[in-house]
């Protein structure tokens, strides 16, 4: 069974890759983008690595991906008309028919009991945030520790670049 | 169980996808997607061969890859933002001012 969870997911992520690439419409491009990284966390469950899936929901699909989007939406740089621009009847027959498709593949997949990959004792402590925060706070401690000075200094930089004027201090004298 | 073969192969197609999406897009944001959509190919198949070999230290280097991931995101996305300050135009054939 993990075999058509392995499926349904590889045939979602190359999709939705494919429909990143292709999409003119830039907005459209980061949502497919969220999908694929939707389905990359389902594929990490499947390899036995939770911790991993629950962070790349939160740290890809959910901060990078709202700076992407704040930024594509702070440039509108969109020739295309803008998605939300006025309401049509056309977004509620899609988001109804969006809500039926859901539903049905929840409906669907609900009487699978054995879809997720069976945790032995063992195999539980892979991937899970005791077994990673162990060997992360051990024996890759320096490179933690280089991980929050990198993360200061890329704050700090694009700070520095993204500002409208870069005030120096004999500037200001 | 789906042997790692299948995981590899997953990869590279994603990869390829990202490579190509690089190549031929022209909007900076979308190229810099692409790069990202290469970054989760290649922890993909660091999680793979994890899996595979029964140790921790693949997923170990999968989180400092997203680390690097989200500095790059900000860094990027900053120049982008200073370009199009500049330029009025994130058109990447339209940056060619460090061009001779």
């Amino acid at each position: 069974m993990a075999t058509y969870a392995f499926v349904l997911l590889a045939v979602l992520a190359v999709a939705s890759a494919l429909a990143m690439v292709l999409n003119k419409n830039t907005v459209n491009s980061a949502l497919f983008l969220v999908l694929n990284l939707m389905s990359v966390a389902g594929l990490y469950l499947l390899l036995h690595a939770q911790f991993l899936a629950i962070i790349q929901i939160l740290v890809y699909a959910g901060a990078i991906m709202v700076l992407f989007l704040f930024v594509i939406m702070l440039l509108n740089v969109d020739e295309e008309e803008s998605l939300f621009d006025k309401f049509r009847a056309i977004y509620l027959v899609a988001f109804l028919l969006g809500v039926v498709v859901f539903g049905q593949i929840v409906y669907s997949l609900g009487g699978v009991t054995d879809l997720l990959p069976e945790i032995s004792a063992d195999m539980a402590y892979v991937g899970t945030v005791e077994a990673v925060g162990e060997v992360l706070y051990t024996t890759y401690l320096m490179p933690f520790e280089m991980t929050a000075i990198l993360l200061t200094a890329a704050v700090v930089g694009a700070l520095m670049i993204a500002q409208y004027k870069v005030k120096t201090s004999d500037q200001e004298e | 169980m789906i042997g790692i073969d299948w995981y590899l192969a997953l990869s590279a197609v994603l990869f390829i996808i990202g490579v190509i999406g690089v190549l031929i897009r022209r909007n900076a944001i979308v190229i810099l997607m692409c790069v990202e959509l290469m970054l989760n190919s290649v922890n993909i198949s660091l999680i793979a061969f994890a899996s595979h070999h029964g140790d921790i230290t693949g997923q170990v280097l999968v989180f400092f890859v997203l680390a690097v991931a989200a500095a790059e995101a900000v860094i990027g996305l900053a120049i982008i933002l200073a370009i199009f300050r500049n330029n009025l135009s994130i058109d990447i054939t339209k940056v060619n001012l460090l061009r001779w």
